[in-house]
C-alpha cells in the first residue's frame, strides 16, 4: 500500500477504492461477531462460497464477513445488499435456496425472514424490524457493512476524514474545544466529560504524554466494546490519533484482554494497516503530527478496567489501583499525564469531529449528550447489542426494541451499570437512560450493560452474585473492600440458604457504608451498591428469607424443594429417565416421587414434565407433603 | 518448556521489562501452565525479581502455575447466565467431572474454570471445552457434552 502525504491524497484513494465498487453490486454481508461465530457462522460463510462457486457467481457477487450486527439472539444473521434483505437463523443447508432466489431472482425466502410478533406479517429489511427501527446507530451502524480487516471498507464510508480535517484545518486547541463542547462524557462507567480530562492533559506542565484505550471490557453481561473493537477497530484509532493530537501525546495504547482474541487481532492488524497508510507513524498525513499505538493484552483481572490499576499493568505490574490526590490526566502512566478513555468513547470522537459539536449535542438530554450502546440480555426477547439516543426510557429499550420478556413472564428488575450497579424495578421503567437519572436513582450508568429479570429471578442471590464476584475480583489492597466484602458474602450467602438472622441487614448496612466512605477505588467503593439498590426496593425478599425462610422467586437451592403432585402425575417415566441423580422413584402406572435426600435440585424433572401434565412443581417455605403410602401409587384412570 | 523456545519468546520483545506480563501470557498461551524454570528464566532476562514475576502469574487469572488438563472446561458465570441457570450448570459439571472450578482431575482430562462473561449472552447459559461453545444447556446437555470427550 502507498504512504498518503496529505488529505488530498487520502481523498484521492477514498475515490479509488468507491471507483473499484459498483453501487448496485450484489453483496453477501455475514456477522461473524462472537455470538454468531458460537452459533456456526462459519459453516454458513463456508457454505455460500462454495454456492457461489458452483453458481458461477463468485467475481459477481462479494461475500463480506463483518463485525456483530447486534441482533444475536437471531444469528447467525445474513443480510443481501444493496436490498438490505436480513435473514436471521441460517444454517448452512439454507444457502443454496437463498443465492437461487434472493441473488439471483430477487425473491425473498419467507420462512427465514424476521416474523413480526405482533402482526405475524414477514418483514425483510433491517429498517422494517422494530429491533433496528428504534435505534439511532450513529457508532455501531457501520458495523454492519464494513469488514473490520479491511482499512479499504472504513475508508469507503468515509472513515479517516475527520482526522483528515483535524489536521488540515484545525489547532489542536480546536479539536479539544470541539469535544468540550460536545459534552462527551465516559461511555466506560463514571461519566466523567472527556474534554475536561483532556484539557487537563493538555495543560499538564510534562512534555510527554499518553493516550490510552481501555478495552478492559469486565462487566459480566456487557459486551459492546468487544463488538466494536471487533467490528469496527478503525473508529476507535481513528478517535485515539484524534485525542492524541489535542492534548499532544505522540503514543498510546490499547489495553485489550487477552479473553478476546477477535478484538486483540483485528486491532491490531487495523494498528499495522494504519501504519502502512501513513495514517500512523511520523508526519501523519504530511501535518508533520506523529503518533504511535502499541496494544497490550489484558491477562484476567476486573480491577484493571479502573483507570490507575489499568496503567499499573501496562507498566508490567500487579494491577493495583492507587489513590487518586493527583488525577491520572496529570500524573498517570509512568506519572506521565495520561488520557484514558473507554472503547464507545473514543469511537464517538470522530463523528463529533467530522459533523460538530452541534450536531452531537442535539441528539441526548440536558446532561447526557449522543447515543449509548446498551446490552440487553438476561431474561429478554431480543438479546443484543442496541444503540439509542440518550433520554429513552427503559420501557421503550425492553419492550419496543428488546421485545419484551418471554414466556409470559413479569419482569422484575432491570439490573443497570455492571456489578456496581443497581437493581430497578417494574415501576421505575420510565426513567429516561441518562448518566445522572440512574445515579439518582441508586444504579448507574456504567459500561451499558442491562441485565433483564424475570419473577423467576430471586434478588437477595443477585445481590450475593455481585458481591461474590467482586469479592472475588477485589485486588486486596484495602481493607475495607477485601475484608469488608467477604463478610458481606458470608453474610448474603447465609441468608439465601435460609439462615439469615435479625440484625443481618442492619450489619450489612454498616459495612455498605464503611466500603463506600473508605475504599480505595472506584470498585470497592460502588460494590455495596447491588446490595443497598436490592434492599431499597425489595426489602420484602430479604425479610422472607430471613423470617420465614422462603424464596419468593423460587430460587435459592437451600430453600425449595421439588414435588410431584400425585394428581397429577401419569407415570410416563421422562422424568425418572431423565434425573442425573437417580431420586425419582416410580414405574409403570405407579405415581413418580421425589427422593428428597437423594435430590440435587437441579430441576430437570421440572424442564422435563410434559406439559399437559405440569405434575412437578417448586415449593418453597411450607413443608414437603410426605410420600404416599405404597398402595396408594397406582395411577388412576382419569375420570 | 524449552529454555530456547522461552528466549524466543523474550526477544520477540526485545527483553523490555514492561512486556513482562505479554511474554508471561505467550508463555501461558503456548504451554498451557508456566513452569518454574520458564519463570526463572524470564526474571534472569528481564532483570526483574522472582518475587515480583510470582506475584503476577498469581494475580492475574489467565496464569496458572500447575499443569492443565486435556480439556479445559470453561462455565459462563456471567450476569446473564446466572439469571438463566448458568449454577445448574456448573453444577452438573461438578458433579460429572468430581472437580472444583480452579481444579484440575488427578488423570489431567479436565481442568475446570469460571468465567465472567464470553460475551455471547444471546446463547445463555454458555459453557466452552476446549474454546468451542455449547449455548442454552440444561444440566442433562452438559452431562451429555462431557461425555464425548476422553
Amino acid at each position: 500500500m502507498e504512504r498518503l502525504h496529505s488529505p488530498a491524497e487520502l481523498e484521492a484513494f477514498r475515490k479509488a477504492v468507491l471507483a473499484d465498487r459498483a453501487p448496485d453490486q450484489p453483496c453477501i454481508t455475514l456477522c461473524a461477531g462472537s455470538a454468531c461465530h458460537a452459533c456456526g457462522c462459519n459453516d454458513v460463510a463456508e457454505a455460500v462460497r462454495v454456492e457461489l462457486a458452483k453458481q458461477g457467481l463468485a467475481d459477481r457477487v462479494h461475500l463480506r464477513l463483518t463485525g456483530c450486527h447486534g441482533f444475536c439472539e437471531r444469528g447467525p444473521i445474513l443480510v443481501i445488499q444493496p436490498e438490505s434483505v436480513c435473514y436471521f437463523q441460517l444454517t448452512a443447508a439454507d444457502v443454496p435456496e437463498i443465492i437461487e432466489k434472493t441473488v439471483k431472482a430477487g425473491e425473498r425466502v419467507e420462512r427465514l425472514l424476521y416474523v413480526d410478533p405482533d402482526s405475524g406479517e414477514p418483514l425483510a429489511r433491517e429498517d422494517e424490524i422494530p429491533f433496528y427501527k428504534y435505534q439511532q446507530r450513529i457508532v455501531f451502524g457501520s458495523n454492519g457493512s464494513i469488514d473490520p480487516k479491511s482499512i479499504e471498507d472504513y475508508v469507503a464510508i468515509g472513515g479517516y476524514s475527520a482526522l483528515a480535517k483535524a489536521l488540515s484545518e484545525m489547532t489542536p486547541e480546536q479539536v479539544l474545544d470541539e469535544v468540550k463542547r460536545a459534552n462527551l462524557r465516559g461511555r466506560g462507567g463514571g461519566g466523567f466529560p472527556a474534554g475536561i480530562k483532556w484539557e487537563g492533559t493538555r495543560n499538564a506542565p510534562d512534555p510527554v504524554k499518553y493516550v490510552v484505550v481501555n478495552a478492559d471490557e469486565g462487566d459480566p453481561g456487557a459486551y459492546m466494546d468487544r463488538s466494536l473493537l471487533e467490528g469496527n477497530p478503525h473508529a476507535v484509532l481513528e478517535g485515539l490519533i484524534l485525542g492524541a493530537y489535542a492534548v499532544g501525546a505522540h503514543e498510546g495504547y490499547v489495553y485489550v484482554r487477552q479473553e478476546y482474541p477477535l478484538a486483540v487481532e483485528n486491532v491490531t492488524l487495523a494498528i499495522q494497516k494504519a501504519e502502512e497508510l501513513g495514517l500512523l507513524g511520523d508526519d501523519i498525513l504530511g501535518s508533520g503530527f506523529s503518533f504511535r499505538v502499541k496494544v497490550h493484552r489484558g491477562a484476567g483481572a476486573f480491577v484493571c478496567g479502573e483507570s490507575t490499576a489499568l496503567m499499573t499493568a501496562i507498566e508490567g505490574r500487579v494491577g493495583e489501583p492507587r489513590p487518586k490526590y493527583i488525577r491520572s490526566n496529570v500524573r498517570g502512566l509512568w506519572n506521565r499525564p495520561t488520557v484514558l478513555n473507554n472503547v464507545e468513547t473514543w469511537a464517538n470522537v470522530p463523528l463529533i469531529i467530522q459533523n460538530g459539536a452541534d450536531w452531537f449535542t442535539r441528539i441526548g438530554t440536558e446532561g447526557s449528550k449522543g447515543t449509548k450502546i446498551f446490552s440487553i440480555v438476561g431474561k429478554i426477547t431480543n438479546t443484543g447489542l442496541v444503540e439509542v439516543p440518550m433520554g429513552m426510557t427503559l420501557r421503550d429499550i425492553i419492550y419496543k426494541i428488546g421485545g419484551g420478556i418471554p414466556g409470559g413472564k413479569r419482569l422484575k428488575a432491570v439490573q443497570t451499570g455492571g456489578p456496581s450497579g443497581g437493581c430497578l424495578p417494574e415501576d421505575m421503567l420510565d426513567l429516561p437512560v441518562g448518566f445522572d437519572e440512574l445515579t439518582q436513582a441508586g444504579s448507574m450508568m456504567g459500561s451499558g450493560g442491562m441485565i433483564v429479570m424475570d419473577e423467576d429471578t430471586c434478588m437477595v442471590d443477585v445481590a450475593r452474585y455481585f458481591i461474590e464476584f467482586l469479592t472475588d475480583e477485589s485486588c486486596g489492597k484495602c481493607v475495607p473492600c477485601r475484608e469488608g466484602l467477604r463478610q458481606m458474602l458470608a453474610i448474603l450467602t447465609r441468608i439465601c440458604r435460609g439462615e439469615g438472622r435479625e440484625g443481618d441487614l442492619e450489619t450489612l448496612e454498616d459495612l455498605s457504608v464503611v466500603a463506600k466512605e473508605a475504599a480505595l477505588c472506584g470498585l470497592g467503593k460502588s460494590a455495596p451498591n447491588p446490595f443497598l439498590s436490592t434492599l431499597r426496593y425489595f426489602r420484602d425478599e430479604y425479610e422472607a428469607h430471613i423470617r420465614e425462610k422462603r424464596c419468593p422467586a423460587l430460587s435459592c437451592k437451600d430453600l425449595i424443594a421439588f414435588h410431584i403432585d400425585p394428581d397429577r402425575c401419569r407415570a410416563c417415566g421422562r422424568c425418572r429417565r431423565k434425573c442425573p441423580a437417580e431420586a425419582i422413584s416410580g414405574a409403570k402406572n405407579v405415581i413418580h416421587q421425589i427422593d428428597q435426600d437423594l435430590c440435587t435440585k437441579c430441576g430437570t424433572c421440572l424442564e422435563v414434565c410434559p406439559e399437559r401434565f405440569g405434575a412437578v412443581r417448586k415449593i418453597s417455605g411450607e413443608p414437603v407433603p410426605p410420600p404416599l403410602p405404597e398402595d396408594q401409587r397406582t395411577v388412576r384412570a382419569r375420570g | 518448556m524449552d529454555i530456547a523456545r522461552v528466549d524466543q519468546i523474550i526477544d520477540r520483545y526485545g527483553a523490555d521489562e514492561s512486556y513482562l506480563i505479554q511474554v508471561l501470557l505467550d508463555i501461558q498461551t503456548e504451554n498451557n501452565w508456566l513452569p518454574q524454570e520458564a519463570l526463572e528464566r524470564v526474571a534472569e532476562r528481564l532483570r526483574v525479581p522472582l518475587s515480583r514475576i510470582l506475584h503476577i502469574a498469581t494475580f492475574y487469572k489467565a496464569f496458572s502455575t500447575v499443569p492443565k488438563g486435556r480439556h479445559r472446561i470453561h462455565v459462563c458465570m456471567g450476569t446473564a447466565c446466572h439469571v438463566r441457570g448458568a449454577q445448574r450448570v456448573l453444577d452438573a459439571v461438578q458433579e460429572a467431572t468430581g472437580i472444583k472450578p480452579g481444579e484440575t482431575d488427578l488423570e489431567l482430562k479436565f481442568s475446570l474454570e469460571t468465567v465472567n462473561c464470553l460475551g455471547c449472552c444471546a446463547l445463555g447459559p454458555v459453557m466452552e471445552i476446549d474454546g468451542k461453545t455449547y449455548g442454552k444447556m440444561t444440566p442433562a446437555e452438559t452431562a451429555e457434552a462431557l461425555r464425548n470427550h476422553d
